[in-house]
Order: structure tokens, then C-alpha cells, then sequence
């Protein structure tokens, strides 16, 4: 346990959180793909509801995470830097979903619709969301001072996402090919075992979800973690691979620059430590 | 608030007269977008003319882009930018004033364009009322918008390719918007103009709300 502390991004929250995504993601394809009857009309292309309303609403959430966190950290008294590295976790984890939800949109929209793409207000305000995160993702990239950089990073975030609620309801402000709120519409007419498998495909990607975005948050923390510590960091690893060979006493290495390092890779190293 | 962004407004559009980059620059670049659209779908004049509206206002959001980092660019230089949020103005009003003077170039780069479709497309102007009630809501959309994003690009060593980004997609609906309202006016679709009017008015309010609202926090980590 110790150990894994300094080479990874997981602990034990993660570990279980891993293991419950995948073994309900594992639930929902075999309920998907095997349990589940095919649909008297789509056929066998009824299992993509199991994948695509899900990877929609997550994105969605992720979205809203961004918006949420980026608030947060633009309020002052709520100010701090896990609210940015959240948001900018959420918004490239949502980017991912956003992709998937396009590219299984599509996928399903070929055969029932005969085209793989349609200028549908749904459709185009998806596809305009995760442009827009595209972007504030470039943004988040910019380098230059951090503080100025997050402050940027949260107003796009909380602009961009106002997006989302449009886009959630575009299928009831404008005649839309794709069908509107698939739960609500869909309650009397699906298959009983269809609807408990939908309901375990939003766990289990919600479960993914929020296992990507704890690590992506941790990976960013390491990241600004390597630049802080970063040259005390890799002193430390010279010395440590010099040791074994030459057990020399520490005063008759270079002058200055050894006694230095040893004191700031030794609080680094044990700053490390913690979780 | 609104003495300061007239005085902002006065000492940008000063600076485009005295440098003439809107005139000499932009607006030729404005001319060729709309000759290289008439390249690519060739001279057939029923093509064009369709899709008249479309090509107009893509190439206003291309004049915006430019405008926008002209806008920004201009307090880049020589610490003005500093001068700016040392000035003490309020930053509402320097939004505003930047806001105005990108507003007012674009509507003088809308009417060369709008020339520009009548001679190079042959298109018939019709419905003035509808026409000029679009692009007056559409400028002050854009103009907005372009400033609340060309402030959080400023000062960024990748804003001339960032912007765009940003930007491009933000726009869309008044792309979408102003492109369905001047086909109604054009009678080129059967849809109610007015309509996409309103989307374009509140599109317009909204920016000009946020960058009143944000405009001092941006310009301070600018």
C-alpha cells in the first residue's frame, strides 16, 4: 500500500470503484447482448440503448462537474486548486463521452435513419458541445502563470456549459429526428429486463465516469506536484542510485549544490509519502 | 460606466482610422472570402445566389475573428494593456467601448459585404426591415462575444490560433440564425424571419450581460 502511493494514481476508493465498473459493465453486456430479447422494429440494434443514453447523460454530468467546480473556484472563499484539477479532469473525461455519444449516435443513426449524420438540433448542439470543450481543453493547455490560466480555464468552463441544458432540451423546443427523453417515453413500451439493463448501463458508466476522472484529478496533481518538486525530485533519484555504489559521506560531493538538495529532496520525499 | 466606454470605443475606432488596418486589410479579405466562395462553387449564379445568405454571414464571422484580435492586439503592444486596467475606467465600460468599436467596424465590413453579394452574386436585396433588424442583432451578438473570448485569449502566446477555437463554435447559432433570417428576407425559405430575429436579440443580451458581468476579472488575469 505505501509503495503505491508514489507510483500511481490509484488507491484503495479507486481499486473498488474499478472493480464495480467493471464488473457491471460486465453485467450490462451480457444483459445486453445475450439476456435482452431484439426489438420487434430496430432488432438486434435495440442493445445500443444500452450504451448510448448512458454515455450521453455522462457526459452531461461531466459537463455540469466542470460548470460546478469551475464555479466553485471562482467564488473566493471557495477558491482552491482541486476544484480546477476536478474541472479539468470532468471536462476531458466529458469529452470522451461526448466522442462516444457521437460516434454511437451515429452508428445507430445509419441503419434507422439511413444517414450517419442528419442536421438535427440534438445532433448539432452535441456535436457543437464537445467542440466547445475541445476548446477549453486547448485552453487549459496554454501554459503561462497557473493562476490566471485556471481563472480563464473556469469563466470558459461555466460559459461552455451552458450548452448543456439547451442541448437536453432541444428534443422538446424543436421538432427533432431523435426521440425525446428515452426513459420517460420509453417506460410503458420497453421489456422489463430492457429497462433494469438500461438503468445498470447509467451505473456502470457513471461508475467509469468517476473512476476516470479520480485518476485524470490525481494525475494532475502529480503533474503540478513534478513541476513544484520536480528538480528536487530527480536530485533526489541521482543520489539515490550513487549511493549504493560509492557510500561516500555527503560532504565531499560537490560543494553547495549536494547539501542543498538533500534537505529539499528529503521533505519532497517525505511530502511524497502522504496520500 | 457609459462615459467610459464611449471614451474606449472613440480611442479604438481612432486607432483603426489612424492605422487604417480595417480598411486596408480586412476589408479586401473580406472581398476575397467572398470571391473565393464564388471560385469554389463555380459561376453558377442559381448556386450562389441560394446560398447567398450563408456565404455572408461565414465571412462576417471570419471579419469577426479579425476584428477580435486586432481589438486585442492593439493593447498588446507597449504595455497598453497594463495602461488599460491601470486606468481606473470602469471595466464594464472598457467591454462596452471594445464591444462598440468591433460592432461599428462590422456593420461598415456587413454593408461592403452586402455590395459585395450584389455584384459578385447578383442577389436582389430584399425585405430591408428584416434584413437590417438581423444584422444589427447579429453585430451586437458577435461583437460581444468576440470581445468576453478575445479578452480571455489576450495575452496567451497561442491566442491567434486559439481564438478561433473558442470562438468559431460559440457563434454558431448566430451563424445558424442570421443565415435563416436573411434567406426569409431574401425569399429563399418560407420561414418566419423574425423568429430567428429573437434567437439572434437574445444571444446578443446574454453576451453583452456575461461580459459586463466578467469582463473585470478577465482583463485582470489578462
Amino acid at each position: 500500500m505505501t509503495v503505491t502511493h508514489n507510483k500511481g494514481t490509484g488507491n484503495r476508493t479507486t481499486r473498488v470503484l474499478g472493480i464495480l465498473a467493471l464488473v457491471s459493465m460486465a453485467a450490462v453486456i451480457w444483459l445486453g447482448l445475450v439476456v435482452t430479447p431484439p426489438d420487434v422494429n430496430m432488432g438486434t440494434l435495440v442493445r445500443l440503448i444500452y450504451v448510448h443514453p448512458a454515455v450521453a447523460t455522462m457526459a452531461y454530468v461531466a459537463f455540469g462537474v466542470t460548470a460546478l467546480a469551475s464555479l466553485l473556484y471562482l467564488f473566493p472563499r471557495t477558491r482552491s486548486w482541486r476544484w480546477d484539477r476536478l474541472a479539468g479532469a470532468s471536462a476531458e473525461v466529458g469529452v470522451v463521452f461526448c466522442a462516444l455519444t457521437l460516434a454511437t449516435g451515429s452508428i445507430w443513426g445509419r441503419p434507422t435513419w439511413n444517414v450517419w449524420w442528419t442536421w438535427d438540433a440534438r445532433l448539432t448542439l452535441t456535436a457543437l458541445l464537445c467542440a466547445l470543450f475541445i476548446g477549453y481543453l486547448a485552453l487549459r493547455r496554454t501554459g503561462g502563470a497557473a493562476e490566471p490560466r485556471a481563472i480563464r480555464c473556469a469563466v470558459a468552463g461555466v460559459l461552455f456549459s451552458v450548452v448543456v441544458p439547451i442541448d437536453h432540451y432541444a428534443t422538446q423546443w424543436w421538432r427533432t429526428l431523435h426521440p425525446g427523453d428515452t426513459l420517460d417515453s420509453l417506460h410503458p413500451l420497453i421489456h422489463g429486463i430492457q429497462l433494469w439493463t438500461m438503468l445498470l448501463s447509467f451505473v456502470a458508466f457513471g461508475l467509469v465516469y468517476a473512476w476516470l476522472v479520480l485518476h485524470r484529478t490525481r494525475l494532475e496533481q502529480l503533474e503540478s506536484r513534478l513541476e513544484n518538486e520536480g528538480l528536487a525530485l530527480a536530485l533526489a533519484a541521482r543520489r539515490a542510485e550513487a549511493a549504493p555504489r560509492a557510500p561516500v559521506p555527503v560532504h565531499n560531493g560537490p560543494p553547495g549544490a549536494v547539501p542543498v538538495a538533500v534537505g529539499s529532496a528529503e521533505s519532497a520525499a517525505t511530502d511524497g509519502g502522504q496520500p | 460606466m457609459w462615459r467610459d466606454a464611449v471614451l474606449i470605443a472613440g480611442k479604438d475606432l481612432k486607432i483603426e482610422l489612424r492605422s487604417r488596418v480595417a480598411t486596408n486589410q480586412v476589408a479586401p479579405f473580406a472581398i476575397i472570402v467572398l470571391v473565393l466562395f464564388g471560385f469554389a462553387l463555380d459561376p453558377d449564379r442559381t448556386i450562389l445566389q441560394t446560398a447567398a445568405p450563408g456565404l455572408f454571414w461565414v465571412a462576417v464571422l471570419f471579419c469577426t475573428l479579425l476584428a477580435v484580435q486586432r481589438s486585442f492586439a492593439v493593447e498588446a503592444a507597449d504595455g497598453a494593456g497594463d495602461g488599460l486596467r491601470m486606468s481606473g475606467l470602469d471595466p464594464a465600460g472598457i467591454f462596452l467601448g471594445k464591444a462598440a468599436a468591433i460592432a461599428l467596424e462590422l456593420i461598415g465590413l456587413e454593408a461592403l459585404l452586402a455590395l459585395g453579394i450584389v455584384f459578385l452574386y447578383g442577389v436582389a436585396l430584399t425585405g430591408a426591415a428584416l434584413l437590417f433588424a438581423t444584422a444589427a442583432a447579429a453585430t451586437v451578438g458577435l461583437a460581444a462575444c468576440g470581445t468576453v473570448y478575445g479578452v480571455l485569449a489576450a495575452g496567451l502566446r497561442v491566442r491567434e490560433t486559439l481564438l478561433p477555437l473558442l470562438i468559431l463554435p460559440v457563434v454558431a447559432p448566430v451563424l445558424i440564425g442570421a443565415t435563416q433570417a436573411w434567406e426569409a428576407a431574401l425569399g429563399t425559405s418560407t420561414d418566419n424571419g423574425w423568429k430567428w430575429v429573437t434567437l439572434l436579440g437574445v444571444f446578443g443580451v446574454v453576451y453583452v450581460t456575461l461580459g459586463v458581468l466578467a469582463f473585470g476579472t478577465l482583463l485582470e488575469e489578462a
